[in-house]
């Protein structure tokens, strides 16, 4: 297993938010946690980049504890985290931006380069040397991705990847998100767009109220109406 | 006209010692969010350091800068590690408290240890002598500190922008958690960067113990003119910090060749002026 969650509780402030959420990804796959906004997804890819750590619980990476680790340990230990609302370093250019996370990448071994996430994202050589804060909505997301892609992770959390982008774009980014799997790169995504993991995931956890309420092969999840209807239908 | 240039070039030499003030506060606030009160007392420590091995060791002028340094350095790296930290993520009145009782602190600690002389300035035989310029004797040392301050500029500009330590800085500075998130060690950052605001302080200090009388209260002077440097710059902008010190340092030396009596006027004057027009200051708001 590359990612366990058993069984962690998580506060934000003072309301509980994870109530004991437990899901794991195996090695070479792309699992989607499906739910509506405020289900707790976000929380989730927090908890276990250790930006609001869990009360309870344990998370193991590759067999590893981190629950108790840092987000820059945990960052070493070879997760690279795409954030909902990107987070591009706005004073850094876009090259600057990629190069900055492939020289903090502690996990050598891997082999993402600026010209391959170039090669993923081609738009984003034509903003190289625009500062990250005046790229657009869509430029961001990429880049976000992309410097995600360059700490050489074993795991990839990705947090609303299709959110606000075009159509056309989020064929784009589905195409992009299987490109990464097949390069070894296992993929734990968040996102409320049932069409797009239903292109991009193998697997699907759903998550309402704090707990993960089904899990399925996600051809299976859609063709489960009631389930489609009850936890994902706005 | 010849009276204009020679004045305008001593107050290079004065904006130069803002500047190194002024560059320092603002590394601290740009990068950690430490609105440092206490940045014009490591300004005073670096002099009384320089002094100390100076005057009193005898070490030359070279060495006795690099004691100040080393001395300043160490006083940061446990100003940020034991008391700074544990505040970050407190309201901005923590710090405020914080750095203001450090200021007492390094006030009475001078007292305690060098006593309520003042520091009265020696120049070293390196930099004694005067050239002419327009016609008059300048002061070879003043000129030295302009070429210093504009030096430590471009040192600071290549730290930024051509090396990785810069860049994480600069990553740190507006997007703290991300930064940790892709790898950086965001508290060891942040005290390095406090230390590298520090050693900028105490250059400063150093350097102006040929020419400034120093005392123990120095640092409350100096950091009051700091800010209003950095009002006038835009807090947070080096660039800012550096074009805030030239206007102060240069209109101040002007206006006590021709209107001496109302130089501080003069300086606030600005000040109110800027705030009023651009209140983020002349380069707030970019970096």
């Amino acid at each position: 297993m590359v990612l366990e969650v058993n069984d962690i509780v998580t506060f934000y402030g003072q309301s509980l938010v994870l109530d004991g959420v437990s899901l794991e990804v195996d090695k070479g796959e792309v699992v989607a946690l499906l739910g509506r906004n405020g289900a707790g997804k976000t929380t989730t890819l927090r908890s276990v980049m250790g930006l609001t750590p869990p009360r309870s619980g344990s998370i193991k990476l590759l067999g590893i504890e981190i629950v108790g680790k840092v987000p820059f340990q945990v960052a070493a230990l070879g997760i690279g985290y795409a954030p909902d609302d990107r987070r591009i370093f706005p004073d850094l250019t876009t090259e600057e931006n990629l190069l900055l996370a492939g020289h903090l990448s502690k996990r050598k071994n891997g082999d993402w380069s600026v010209e391959r996430v170039y090669n993923l994202f081609p738009v984003l050589r034509d903003v190289r040397t625009r500062k990250g804060g005046f790229l657009s909505g869509g430029e961001q997301k990429m880049l976000a991705l992309g410097r995600a892609l360059m700490t050489n992770p074993a795991l990839a959390l990705i947090d609303e990847p299709s959110e606000g982008l075009a159509p056309l774009m989020v064929a784009a980014l589905a195409k992009a998100i299987r490109e990464i799997r097949d390069t070894g790169v296992t993929v734990f995504l968040a996102d409320q767009n049932v069409r797009f993991c239903r292109k991009t995931a193998d697997r699907g956890y759903i998550i309402e109220k704090g707990t993960i309420q089904y899990q399925d092969a996600m051809k299976n999840i859609l063709e489960n109406e009631e389930i489609v209807k009850k936890y994902l239908v706005v | 006209m010849s009276n204009f240039i020679f004045q305008a070039l001593n107050g290079l030499s004065s904006a130069m010692f803002l500047w190194l003030v002024a560059a320092g506060l603002t590394v601290a606030f740009g990068v950690c969010g430490i609105l440092n009160v206490a940045h014009g007392s490591l300004y005073m420590m670096g002099a009384y350091f320089a002094f100390t091995s100076f005057q009193i060791l005898g070490l030359n002028f070279w060495l006795s800068l690099v004691f100040a340094l080393i001395g300043a350095g160490i006083i940061g790296f446990l100003m940020e590690r034991f008391f700074l930290r544990r505040i970050y993520d407190q309201p901005i009145e923590f710090q405020l408290i914080l750095t203001f009782a450090f200021i007492l602190v390094f006030d009475n600690l001078t007292k305690m240890i060098w006593g309520t002389m003042l520091i009265i300035p020696t120049m070293p035989s390196l930099f004694q002598g005067t050239i002419p310029i327009v016609g008059r004797p300048f002061p070879i040392y003043n000129l030295f500190i302009i070429f210093a301050g504009i030096a430590v500029a471009l040192i600071i500009w290549v730290i930024l922008n051509k090396t990785w330590w810069g860049m994480k800085l600069r990553a740190a500075a507006s997007q703290r958690e991300m930064a940790n998130a892709i790898g950086i060690n965001i508290p060891m950052l942040f005290t390095a960067a406090f230390v590298f605001a520090a050693l900028l302080a105490a250059i400063g200090g150093a350097l102006s113990t040929p020419i400034r009388v120093c005392d123990s209260g120095v640092g409350g002077a100096v950091i009051i003119q700091a800010f209003v440097v950095t009002v006038i710059g835009g807090l947070g902008s080096l660039k800012g910090a550096f074009v805030g010190a030239l206007i102060i340092g240069v209109i101040g030396a002007l206006c006590t060749l021709y209107v001496p009596f109302i130089e501080l006027f003069v300086l606030y004057l600005i000040m109110a002026v800027v705030l009023i027009i651009r209140p983020q200051g002349l380069f707030g708001g970019e970096r």
